[in-house]
């Protein structure tokens, strides 16, 4: 989607949503679809900056695809879609986005700074010049990246290869990829995926912080919302096509999760505040679309 | 006069550039040595072996069909390792790369390369010229129209990756990261075969179609062990390249054993003790900036309790 022959109603609705600068980002009776299917449709959501937002939901529900439809990946009815009250695609040099991933191969030859460098300029054409005005935004760069591999508290294993980390230190080095440009937004795709708990919880509270501190507008998905509890704002639960957003306490409900699911869903809560769901029905179609 | 080495370098230096062919030698093998160093770099770091050893292969149809149809056997490489990357990509095998190596699709697109040099030849229906040098090289003959057309070939090539090479290693280690930033990241890919293959096609001019990997792949995978910056990396890959090919042209002047033995026995070799002193732990840390190995535990993940 693009501004160029973009219908005249266009000019109208990107001056109303400029001018609710308080909304990082806004769906309004959004669809997706892909490859024919539809993923999901009339999905409301609102993520303010500053907002700490977890998306849940099981195997196959479009979690993965809901960030693509930020980014504009993913194509969405014109005008249903809002980034920084631009068309999607629009505002991605706003977004630090850090895809699902499956770990480094052990011998890949880069180190987390190399990487977080490419977090800055790796979608630059040519090569920098080590001279002249090359030299000042070498060592602007330089800068960017010692501060963001600090943020993250990476600076004890920046210099080693990426694949000799541990999940955790991989992960660090990823989030400050994804916020090297000092975006205003961060999705992050199943960033505790493989992380043990300890790691889950300190990677999820580097996230906060960073939320916080930053006004950053976070949009994280997971597959369990028990280690994300002490730190988000809201969450996005996505099944049966279609999304819930609100408090954890409004959206995680046995009579929400089963008007959701189309059938009988129980949450249960064990003594140590976990919650737990009981008898959601398998997603129609987890292999082949799992990471879609 | 059979050439001789004496414990004079200077003299041995002397003998080695007396014949105008053996300075043609040198030019063409630097020239495709710092192009297969560069290239080779990207294609180890991308796990796209087996597409280039495919696309090596193709030499042998690519000759056939030069000879069948009578154009210059160089040219016939050019345009088989051309089909053959596009082939590659076209296969999928690149599509689905990131997930568990390289498809068997390339597999088939190189057998099917085969079968196609077996029916030109067949057709063709005389002997093959050269055919130990098309499949191990040769440092004879390379004249001077072929040194220019080798050095165009590489200026192209490494410009074109001068100016795609920070999008085509971002593309490389993070494509769906890259496509959110509005990389083109399936033209990369192509793009990158293609160059893959004219590299190929140059290299083999020197070192035969089989031994591609002498310059391809040993220099690049013992600069990867060595050190995990990009930079350093491209440049020790180049200069392993150059290491590798000199020796070979040099010893295979002296003796009379062929070039493609030595250019890939030092290939081999130098691999061999790479790995080896990264095995035990003698990687100069300054290199890497940092203490030794550590190796990650693995955790399971927990049980999902909601979701």
């Amino acid at each position: 989607m693009s501004f160029i022959g973009a219908p005249a109603s266009w000019a109208s609705r990107q001056e109303r949503l400029a001018a609710r600068a308080d909304v990082a980002i806004e769906l309004r009776g959004a669809r997706a679809s892909m490859s024919g299917r539809v993923v999901w449709s009339g999905v409301d959501l609102t993520v303010r900056p500053g907002e700490f937002v977890a998306v849940l939901g099981p195997n196959g529900s479009g979690k993965s695809t809901l960030l693509k439809a930020i980014l504009g990946l993913v194509g969405t009815p014109p005008g249903t879609l809002s980034v920084l009250g631009l068309p999607p695609g629009a505002a991605n040099r706003e977004i630090g986005y850090l895809p699902q991933r499956h770990g480094y191969d052990s011998a890949l030859p880069i180190r987390g700074v190399d990487l977080v460098r490419l977090g800055l300029d790796g979608a630059r054409w040519g090569v920098p010049l080590p001279f002249g005005p090359g030299a000042k935004a070498a060592r602007e760069a330089r800068r960017r990246v010692r501060e963001t591999i600090e943020l993250v508290g990476a600076c004890a294993y920046a210099k080693r290869p990426l694949g000799e980390l541990s999940g955790g230190e991989q992960q660090r080095i990823l989030i400050a990829q994804a916020l090297v440009r000092s975006p205003r937004i961060l999705m992050l795709d199943e960033p505790l995926d493989s992380l043990d708990l300890p790691n889950q919880a300190a990677v999820t509270a580097l996230v906060q912080r960073i939320c916080r501190e930053r006004g950053v507008a976070v949009l994280l998905v997971a597959h369990d919302v028990n280690p994300l509890l002490p730190y988000i704002d809201q969450v996005v639960y996505l099944a049966g096509a279609s999304a819930l957003q609100g408090s954890v306490a409004e959206v995680i409900t046995g009579p929400k999760l089963s008007a959701l699911y189309g059938s009988p869903i129980e949450v249960l809560r064990t003594g140590d505040g976990r919650l737990v769901v009981v008898g959601q029905p398998e997603a129609p179609h987890v292999h082949g679309h799992r990471h879609d | 006069m059979e050439p001789t080495l004496s414990w004079d370098l200077a003299s041995d230096a002397r003998e080695l550039f007396r014949y105008q062919f053996m300075a043609h030698a040198f030019e063409a093998g630097t020239i495709v040595a710092v192009l297969a160093g560069v290239v080779g770099w990207y294609m180890v770091l991308r796990r796209q072996t087996f597409a280039g050893h495919t696309v090596a292969v193709m030499s042998f149809p690519g000759a056939a069909f030069a000879a069948l149809v009578g154009i210059p056997a160089a040219l016939g490489y050019y345009l088989a390792c051309g089909v053959a990357a596009l082939a590659i990509w076209r296969s999928g095998g690149e599509r689905r790369r990131g997930r568990g190596g390289e498809s068997a699709a390339i597999g088939v697109v190189q057998v099917a390369g085969m079968a196609l040099g077996f029916l030109f030849l067949s057709l063709y229906g005389g002997v093959l010229e050269d055919l130990e040098t098309l499949l191990f090289g040769t440092f004879l003959g390379i004249d001077s129209t072929q040194v220019l057309t080798l050095l165009l070939v590489a200026l192209f090539a490494l410009g074109a990756l001068a100016l795609v090479g920070r999008p085509l290693l971002l593309a490389s280690l993070d494509p769906e990261g890259a496509r959110a930033r509005g990389v083109p990241v399936s033209a990369l890919d192509v793009g990158f075969l293609l160059l893959l293959g004219l590299t190929v096609a140059a290299t083999a001019q020197i070192t035969g179609a089989l031994l591609v990997f002498a310059l391809l792949v040993a220099p690049p995978a013992a600069a990867q062990a060595i050190t995990a910056r990009p930079a350093l990396g491209l440049v020790l890959s180049v200069a392993f390249a150059l290491l590798v090919i000199w020796l070979g042209l040099a010893f295979a002047y002296f003796s009379i054993y062929p070039l493609g033995f030595f250019v890939t026995s030092f290939g081999f070799g130098l691999y061999v003790i790479v790995t080896l002193a990264r095995g035990l732990g003698a990687r100069p840390p300054a290199l890497l900036g940092g203490e030794g190995r550590r190796h990650a535990p693995k955790s399971k993940p927990t049980p999902a309790a909601v979701g």
